[in-house]
């Protein structure tokens, strides 16, 4: 198959209010290949949920998309039916939330979960779909799968509880999994077992991964690559090993500096003064600019293109020809 | 800061003194249930012997994962919750002696809280103004509203609000201003001892930053002693003088920060630095370890996390190690004591910043 798996294309997503419409994300354009994991990093209010939410058909009224497009193996897909964007969830495009619940009945036993993903997306009959449902559990790690198959969601710890979502995602083999923090719910010991977990199954079974976070080290162990999400649109795109380590971006290099080092200088953490702009409230020109300590008169007058800044690419005008 | 812990540097009296603390929660079925089905009590040992003490003007953090105990320790001190047992001592009174509202007041005055939730620890129907003048108020510490608006205004100021900040309700502000007016109502009765139950841990990234430079600054002016809580380690290594880490009630290591990072001890202490994202990508393979934390009301016999702990014996698994002095770290654990634990071998410190 040639040409990426997801392209995301100038998305935009609106929330329409009494005092008018507030865009949530604007413009947005990322693509993510087969078997890729791409990360999605921004703080809170970036919009980097909702995106995910639009990927999948999950947005909550009264967001809509309100421009752009969204292919998935070069189809449009943001316009389908309610139908035909339910077969399409689960059997192509996977989901794991933060919350275990969100994805979990809690009047199901995990194992009717699993198997009746598996047998309305694989078509598989009860017996080999809960053959198959077994494998993925033990796959997932949850020890003792025979007797475990049996239980109820709260019966499970919260670290196991998110291994069964993690098998329910992955139970009809889809090509893509949207992953919205889906560890930032746990104890750090078992967010590393979960994250170990995650990578390998995803490069075992060839899952694309589209990772949001607001957790720079889950994307630094996680990502090939990463966008860097900024008040609903993006600032930085490239290598996770070249955002992490060169930063691009006056922002991704703010929020590297704020994150403390162990062994780092311990007077003063690097500080972006002031707060993500609210909706409705985003600076004209680059969204960024009442923050940044390299603005200059062009940032105010004109969004910046996405343009190329070593190995990855920045929306930002330092980068625009002619300057250093 | 840090140098080993010696006798003679612990000379003067230490401004928080904890020994044998302990809580436990009765968390039984209800009576009919045990008689019925003839159950039995239910203890949960949220905190089960904790001993430590921290100098005056050091940052001390507890750190651990979720059921360490950590947070009842903070509030333990604070005094919302009694011990079952063992005694709290700050600045030499013995929490215990300390009865009736007229004896607890001044060390109310003297040790304050900041809590997690900026969302929950600020009453919705106050303005910020009133918030922060309530502790002015309640210890009469300015004679006058003149006076307490003064106040509250300065305390606006050392937080990085405005004045105007004051008339406002606090769903008018950001998780991270509410965090300031926080500390803002905590520095509100010239404290000398804050506890921070993880103050940081709801908000982003750089608002943390903000928040946590805040705070420094304000120690090193106001000459504060903190006990900081915090499941981050990053946070910790940045803030602390010295680490506790706690697991499932029981400190299992208590050293000095750049010990515990460079060589930590205690097998649990070695995996939680293992679980540190690695941001100068170095490649360094991780090792997560198995299993999860056990439940608190059924802890393992012996030695708390020897299901988990790759060095643990017979003895791991039948007797509880006591904390013993290890150098300068004071340490759980029957194979350090057995020195048959190879030494910890740490890379170079972890740097988020990228190199020039």
């Amino acid at each position: 198959m040639s040409g990426p798996l997801l392209a995301v294309e100038h998305l935009r997503i609106e929330f329409p209010t009494r005092r008018g419409i507030l865009t949530a994300v604007d413009d947005l354009s990322f693509q993510i290949a087969e078997g890729e994991v791409l990360g999605v990093v921004g703080e809170s209010g970036a919009g980097k949920s909702l995106t995910g939410a639009a990927i999948i058909g999950l947005l909550e009224p009264p967001g809509r998309i309100a421009g752009g497009q969204i292919l998935f193996a070069g189809r449009r897909i943001d316009n389908l039916g309610r139908e035909e964007m339910r077969r399409l969830r689960g059997k192509q495009i996977g989901a794991i939330f933060q919350d275990p619940l969100t994805s979990l009945n809690p009047l199901y036993t995990v194992g009717r979960q699993i198997t009746e993903t598996i047998e309305v997306h694989l078509g598989l009959d009860a017996a080999a779909a809960r053959r198959r449902a077994l494998d993925l559990m033990a796959e997932v790690g949850i020890p003792a799968p025979e007797q475990r198959i049996d239980h109820y969601p709260h019966q499970f710890s919260g670290g196991m509880r998110q291994r069964v979502v993690i098998a329910l995602a992955l139970a009809a083999n889809p090509r893509l999994i949207i992953a919205d923090e889906p560890t930032t719910a746990l104890d750090v010991s078992i967010q590393a077992q979960i994250i170990a977990l995650l990578k390998r199954l995803c490069r075992e079974h060839r899952t694309a991964v589209m990772l949001v976070t607001h957790d720079m080290g889950v994307i630094a162990e996680t990502a090939d690559r990463v966008a860097v999400m900024y008040a609903g649109r993006l600032a930085e795109l490239g290598p996770v090993r070249a955002v992490v380590k060169q930063p691009r971006h006056p922002y991704t290099v703010g929020l590297m500096g704020a994150i403390p080092a162990i062994g780092g200088p311990r007077h003063r953490l690097a500080q972006i003064d002031g707060a993500m702009p609210r909706l409705g409230t985003i600076p004209s020109g680059c969204a960024f600019h009442t923050r940044c300590p390299s603005a200059f008169e062009h940032c105010l007058r004109e969004r910046p293109d996405l343009l190329p800044a070593g190995a990855s690419a920045a929306a930002c005008w330092l980068y625009a020809e002619g300057r250093a | 800061m840090s140098g080993p812990m010696t006798e003679s540097a612990a000379v003067a009296e230490p401004f928080l003194r904890v020994s044998g603390l302990a809580r436990y929660f009765d968390v039984s079925p209800p009576l009919l249930n045990r008689l019925l089905e003839r159950r039995e009590r239910l203890w949960l040992r949220a905190v089960d012997g904790v001993e430590f003490s921290i100098r005056s003007g050091e940052t001390f953090a507890l750190v651990g994962e979720s059921g360490c105990g950590k947070s009842t320790v903070a509030r333990l001190i604070v005094g919302l919750y009694k011990p079952t047992r063992g005694r709290i001592e700050v600045d030499g009174v013995d929490l215990a002696m300390v009865r009736g509202r007229a004896a607890e007041k001044p060390l109310r005055r003297r040790v304050q809280m900041i809590f997690q939730d900026p969302y929950a620890s600020l009453n919705p129907r106050w303005r910020v103004r009133d918030i922060i003048a309530e502790p002015i108020r309640t210890h009469r510490l300015r004679a006058g509203e003149t006076q307490v608006r003064a106040r509250v205004d300065e305390l606006l100021e050392q937080v990085k609000l405005a004045p105007a900040d004051g008339g406002k309700y606090p769903h008018e502000f950001s998780g991270g201003q509410r965090q300031r007016i926080s500390i803002a109502r905590a520095l509100a009765t010239e404290p000398e001892f804050l506890v921070c139950d993880e103050p940081t841990s709801a908000l982003d990234v750089s608002v943390q930053a903000q928040i946590l430079n805040l705070m420094k600054e304000l120690q090193r002016r106001l000459g504060l002693t903190l006990l900081f809580i915090s499941h981050n380690l990053a946070v910790v290594s940045y803030m602390a003088d010295r680490v506790g880490v706690m697991y499932l009630g029981r400190l299992v290591e208590v050293a000095d920060v750049a010990t515990l990072f460079t060589a930590p001890g205690h097998p649990y202490t070695r995996m939680l630095l293992d679980t540190i994202p690695d941001l100068s990508m170095s490649g360094h393979a991780r090792q997560p370890v198995g299993g999860e934390v056990p439940n608190p009301i059924e802890p393992p016999p012996g030695c708390a996390f020897h299901p988990r702990c790759p060095f643990a014996d017979a003895r791991c698994r039948s007797e509880r190690p006591e904390p013993h002095l290890q150098g300068s770290t004071l340490v759980a654990c029957h194979g350090i004591e057995e020195r048959r634990l190879p030494e910890a071998l740490r890379p170079a410190p972890i740097r988020a910043i990228p190199e020039e």
